[in-house]
């Protein structure tokens, strides 16, 4: 469990990131603020295209071109030491991503460099991070390696191929933490992977925080997979973050209707659902994003305020800040948590 | 006794690479019952998806027999081939691949018709087309009939697709992973509007799965088909397999499950595999296919016996089970990991 008292290691404020494109410009990210606290598990939780890798690639400055932060400040904090990652030079830059911050993207199993042993590409990033005691580096690769409960000797002296999906995942995660960052990004770690190689990704991640106490932001659209590890869930639609809080708030105490949408249109194993049913509509079109709350349209709370007025990621009623006009009526209506 | 529409008897399939022949499925035999909830799980290449496949006849099996109706359908030729092909139609998995993105939806949907002699006239065709329309909740008809794949979204592709499998009037429909693609806000209305489907057209539907939860959805009032590496592992009433899953693959996999409910998930055991590889399909190890990464694995019998699909007695599930410690009686001891 991580510590709520312990200054952030990151805060972010008031982001907001637009891509300019033919069509116009694309309001990917809207005013999006959160602190990441040390040793916390932080999920952003949204469908595609709600921008949350976008908010996740402005925190390692890896945005596309045509990406442009409107407002905002990214703020990191190392020891003593406060940056602002939006004000990093490159070579700031180049430290910065894994020894301070490392991102492990989806599908990252074919991010080895297929004809360099996994020895090779250990090295190569330490290296280039100014770390040239092989001995040693071999010291630290193999402990992370079994760390990830990998055959250490083998895997390290392997090519990319001799490796199955699930263990080259795991040996990216290793590589990922080898220079000890102090936050871990992952976009979509388990999608694409089958169960047991999921559950076995879960449990080596776990024990990873455990030993490792690095913070971990994880992107994903699967619920479980945030009620699994989370400390904190965020909701993201449509390019806000519209509830955030602890994991057992938004999962039983949910105030906005978008989460608990969410929540109720997954079948699980343990219930007996017939009250599953999907939130009506799609996704709002960014380019020309509905005004007032971009939730409105498929809102079943809708009145003539939500057309009007965006609310605000307030803290009013109930446990954790939402961003809605009706959270009473919400909880009025659930009689039982899901 | 309700009449099965549909029997795979002693299904074989291999691929060939080269020199290496890859035993795709192996000696799978099921039936379906007319208006059955059918679901086939299994992780990437169980073989799930080449079993649809060869339901549709869209595969031919290397040996073995397909009844549609009590027919082998290899036997079918002629005007009883085409209303075969009528009869039994699929939904794939990817509705960005699945849908010719030079056609709009009306051309999709009435070129079955044609092909088939089912519409009546240019204006009966396109009335059928509205209908088909209405049914998948594609409306208001105007606004999407001249659409083009890529001016829609995810959820009214697949919508679609499933308008296209019903142009022919078919009896059976094998779903591939119809609602994987979507977006999970939407993914339950489509399955919620199949299974509406079933009962308002009489369609009975196979549902193809990875996703454990969607199946317990889907076939709660069915039965579920455990699939491992080509082979049918487990067999039997949904609500029995999710309650008391007989099968060391079917409850490794329960269990390793995640929830979307973190007190539940948190507190969930977790069996321990003995080894996380899965081996490959051409270097099958001898045996049960699970052997080497069953916690229960039992030295002498499970890695020399390649077990049958069979019930057992005794046992307090009416599923059929494909382990041989469990058909022998023999209590289960648990590996350590």
């Amino acid at each position: 469990m991580f510590d709520q008292q312990r200054e952030a290691v990151l805060r972010v404020e008031d982001l907001s990131i637009i891509y300019r494109t033919k069509r116009g410009d694309v309001k990917a990210t809207s005013r999006v603020s959160f602190d990441l606290r040390p040793g916390e598990a932080l999920a952003l939780i949204g469908e595609s295209g709600s921008g949350k890798t976008t908010i996740s690639l402005a925190l390692i400055r890896k945005l596309p071109k045509n990406a442009v932060v409107t407002s905002g400040n990214i703020t990191y904090r190392r020891d003593d030491s406060v940056q602002d990652l939006l004000k990093l030079s490159n070579r700031q830059l180049r430290a910065f991503r894994w020894k301070d911050c490392a991102m492990v993207f989806q599908g990252a199993q074919n991010a080895f460099n297929p004809v360099l042993k996994i020895r090779r590409q250990f090295e190569d990033t330490a290296q280039s991070h100014g770390w040239t005691d092989k001995t040693a580096i071999r010291e630290r690769a193999l402990n992370l390696l079994e760390l990830v409960r990998l055959d250490p000797e083998r895997v390290y002296d392997s090519y990319p191929h001799e490796l199955s999906g699930g263990m080259k995942q795991r040996t990216l995660l290793a590589l990922g933490v080898l220079l000890n960052p102090q936050i871990v990004i992952l976009d979509e770690p388990t999608t694409a992977l089958d169960i047991l190689t999921q559950r076995a990704i879960i449990d080596v991640l776990n024990d990873m925080q455990r030993q490792l106490h690095f913070s971990i932001i994880f992107i994903s659209h699967d619920l479980s997979l945030a009620a699994e590890m989370a400390d904190t869930v965020a909701t993201v639609y449509a390019g806000e973050i519209v509830e955030i809080g602890p994991v057992n708030d938004i999962f039983y105490r949910s105030l906005h209707p978008y989460t608990y949408g969410l929540l109720t249109s997954v079948p699980t194993l343990e219930h007996m659902q017939d009250h599953l049913q999907s939130i009506p509509g799609s996704p709002p079109n960014l380019i020309d994003p509905p005004a007032g709350c971009k939730f409105h349209p498929r809102c079943a709370f809708a009145t003539d305020a939500c057309h009007k007025d965006s609310p605000p990621l307030a803290l009013d009623i109930g446990t954790h800040p939402a961003a809605c006009w009706h959270k009473d009526r919400l909880l009025e209506s659930r009689k039982e948590p899901v | 006794m309700p009449q099965p529409i549909l029997e795979l008897k002693q299904v074989y399939r291999s691929f060939k690479r080269g020199r290496e022949v890859i035993p795709v499925l192996q000696d799978i035999n099921f039936s379906v019952n007319k208006l059955e909830f059918l679901c086939l799980v299994g992780e990437s290449g169980c073989g799930k998806t080449t079993t649809g496949k060869i339901i549709c006849d869209l595969l031919p099996p290397s040996s073995g027999a397909i009844e549609f109706e009590g027919v082998d359908i290899a036997a079918l030729r002629g005007a009883d081939y085409k209303r075969f092909r009528r009869s039994v139609q699929i939904i794939h998995q990817d509705p960005y691949a699945s849908l010719n993105p030079t056609h709009t939806v009306y051309d999709m949907l009435s070129y079955p018709l044609l092909t088939h002699g089912l519409g009546n006239g240019r204006r009966g065709v396109r009335q059928r087309v509205q209908e088909l329309m209405d049914l998948v909740d594609l409306t208001p008809v105007e606004d999407f009939i001249d659409k083009y794949p890529h001016q829609l979204s995810g959820g009214q592709r697949q919508r679609v697709s499933i308008a296209r499998a019903l142009t022919t009037e078919p009896s059976l429909i094998v779903a591939d992973e119809s609602v994987s693609m979507v977006d999970v806000s939407i993914r339950i209305g489509l399955l919620q509007m199949m299974m509406d489907l079933r009962d308002r057209l009489g369609v009975t539907i196979v549902f193809i799965t990875h996703d454990l939860a969607l199946a317990k959805y889907f076939a709660w009032e069915g039965r579920i088909g455990v699939m491992y590496l080509g082979r049918l592992v487990e067999l039997g009433r949904t609500q029995e397999i999710i309650r008391n899953p007989q099968h060391p693959y079917t409850k490794v996999l329960l269990s390793a499950i995640p929830e979307p409910d973190p007190e539940k998930t948190r507190s969930k055991e977790h069996i321990q595999l003995r080894s996380e590889d899965i081996p490959r399909l051409t270097e099958l190890p001898p045996g049960c296919s699970f052997h080497p990464r069953c916690p229960w694995y039992v030295e002498g019998v499970c890695d020399d016996v390649v077990p049958q699909l069979v019930s057992l007695a005794g046992a307090d599930s009416e599923s059929e089970v494909a382990c041989i410690p469990l058909e022998r009686g023999q209590e289960l001891v648990l590996h350590d990991a």
